[in-house]
């Protein structure tokens, strides 16, 4: 899967923001399910939102689209304040995808489709496309009670879609879909990113997510605990990186004394191979050093700190 | 206001009950119902056969005061409450409609299922003995079955306030049965009982309009009250004055009785 540009943050938000949130908080009596959350998403941006099952992200959700009262704060979507009158107009430019939607079990994938169209106002002769788009088009007559998890997920997706949204609420996107599914869901939201779509998703499977989005924000304990591009997180919170180095045999010990004396912060060895940890700063030092060595290094690969350790230094 | 949302709210809840033949069996059920009463409700006097459309009506209103709300309440009890426990709540919160319109459009198809299997089940009976009535008999039974489509929308319209103010389907589904209990078979007797403690010497004269608090009993008000022969048969004649038993004031009674539970359904669904 090709990694998408990233765009910078700042960039994003300087434009006038899609979705901008400001200081928002919503309290059921003593319970602090969104404290305080500041976010900027800018047109055509694919912004993450990760975290823990309860850390707030699906409240934040139903904060931007309205559908429940703020404590305190304001968000506004393409301008118009979420509870204010003339939001109507803009949910008609807003696909949601709620997190585990049970859809009508009685009705089938079509009708269900035909359904939320008219309530949306999108003409019924969209929907055999919407199907088609999510690899649905030999399931649109059987009835939804006969549909798979992940089928249904997929059912619920192409209802987001109907009505060409310029905007997307994505919340658990992926939960219940195969691999397969997966990839050909991310490569439909990179066709829309490239249309100018502005899309949120959720999501507490790092690895899926970490590659593919522009930008993130780590939610825990109704809080926004960091924010900002995968890279711009993993060098915020410095976590170590790993060298794995192939060697000859022989060569382990000679490449390890080479190494010892630089501000390394852990070393494994293997039969055929060293494994060196180290801190961001001293890694053009530890290059520079294996350079030296001439020929030893058979091979190398540096592994920098996942999402996981990312997300685990922050929510911790 | 968009009415195409509410319409399209209404056709879907309306074909629902079509598709799983909730309409049918409904319907069955009221002519099966009627049917027996019309011919063998007088087996107790020792006679079987059709009598007369006053002591139909009179009897399948006894059986309808009971049925019809029981029906009304199961059907809209999880309205709300039903899609807020499966998440599609706030999916069609996220459309553009307002919370009226789909509490609206919600009732409206409910109310449409229930006003048709109503029709149907007790039209059919009227076009079976329609050549035992005369003209003035039928325009009783009219009446009787235009009644019972407001009973039903009465309590349809309890019954989705109570799918509004429920946290789930079970609450939901005892708040229900518990309105029924208090409407149909306690009110009254509340009533009664009050009369009976204070020897009739107070709250005789507002008694009446006590009556008016319960949409059942506007309902047996204004069929028995159309019907001379059996009025009498009732002890309510005694002590409902003339004046109230008008059936377009009873008529607005009813209608109040749809609008005001919705409109506090409107109130709590949008906090």
């Amino acid at each position: 899967m090709a990694s998408l540009t990233p765009v910078p943050a700042d960039t994003a938000a300087a434009s006038a923001p899609v979705v901008s949130v400001r200081a928002a908080s919503k309290y059921y009596g003593a319970v602090h399910a969104v404290e305080g959350v500041d976010l900027d998403v800018g047109r055509g941006e694919l912004f993450g939102l990760i975290g823990h099952n309860g850390a707030g992200k699906s409240t934040l959700f139903k904060l931007m689209l309205g559908l429940i009262p703020l404590t305190a704060g304001e968000i506004r979507i393409a301008g118009a304040a979420v509870t204010g009158g003339g939001f109507r107009a803009v949910r008609r430019r807003i696909g949601y995808l709620p997190e585990n939607v049970v859809l009508y079990d009685n009705l089938t994938g079509l009708e269900t489709l035909q359904f939320f169209a008219r309530l949306k106002g999108v003409p019924a002769r969209d929907c055999p496309s919407a199907l088609e788009r999510v690899g649905l088009a030999d399931a649109t007559g059987r009835r939804v009670r006969e549909y798979s998890k992940g089928m249904r997920q997929r059912l619920g997706f192409a209802q987001a879609l109907l009505g060409q949204p310029q905007i997307l609420f994505l919340d658990e996107p992926t939960s219940g879909l195969d691999p397969e599914a997966i990839r050909d869901f991310y490569a439909i939201l990179r066709d829309l990113r490239n249309q100018g779509v502005t899309m949120i998703l959720s999501s507490h499977i790092l690895a899926e997510i970490q590659e593919r989005v522009d930008r993130l924000a780590i939610m825990s304990a109704g809080r926004i605990q960091a924010i900002g591009t995968v890279q711009a997180l993993r060098e915020q919170i410095d976590l170590p990186l790993w060298f794995d180095i192939r060697l000859a045999p022989a060569d382990i010990d000679r490449v390890r004394a080479a190494l010892v004396h630089l501000p390394i912060t852990g070393m494994e060895a293997h039969s055929d191979r060293l494994a060196v940890q180290c801190q961001r700063e001293a890694k053009m030092q530890v290059l520079e050093t294996l350079a030296r060595l001439d020929g030893m290094v058979l091979d190398l690969h540096v592994r920098e700190p996942s999402l996981e350790d990312v997300f685990f230094g922050f929510s911790d | 206001m968009e009415f195409r949302q509410i319409a399209t709210l209404a056709g879907k809840e309306f074909w629902d009950r079509i598709r799983n033949r909730w309409v049918l069996a409904v319907a069955l059920v009221f002519t099966v119902f009627a049917l027996v009463i019309a011919y063998f409700g007088g087996a107790q006097q020792g006679a079987v056969g059709f009598r007369s459309i006053e002591f139909t009506i009179a009897s399948l209103v006894s059986l309808v005061i009971y049925l019809i709300p029981l029906i009304a309440l199961i059907l809209g009890f999880d309205a709300i409450v039903g899609e807020r426990e499966r998440g599609s709540l706030d999916l069609l919160l996220s459309m553009p409609l307002t919370r009226f319109e789909l509490l609206l459009g919600k009732y409206l198809g409910l109310a449409a299922a229930l006003a048709f299997s109503t029709v149907a089940g007790f039209g059919l009976v009227a076009v079976v003995l329609a050549p035992n009535l005369e003209l003035s008999a039928l325009y009783h039974y009219f009446g009787f079955m235009l009644s019972s489509v407001l009973l039903g929308m009465a309590f349809l319209s309890l019954a989705v306030m109570v799918s509004v103010f429920a946290t789930d389907r079970t609450r939901a589904s005892g708040m229900a049965i518990a309105l029924w209990f208090f409407f149909v078979l306690v009110f009254d007797l509340l009533l009664l009982g009050a009369l009976v403690v204070t020897g009739g010497r107070y709250g005789g004269e507002i008694f009446p309009y006590l009556l008016l608090a319960n949409p059942a009993d506007v309902f047996r008000i204004l069929n028995i009250f159309a019907l001379d022969d059996v009025r009498t048969l009732y002890g309510l004649a005694t002590v409902f004055p003339r004046a109230l038993a008008e059936p377009w004031l009873l008529g607005l009674v009813m209608l109040a009785w749809i609008a005001a539970p919705l409109g506090i359904a409107t109130w709590r669904f949008r906090k």
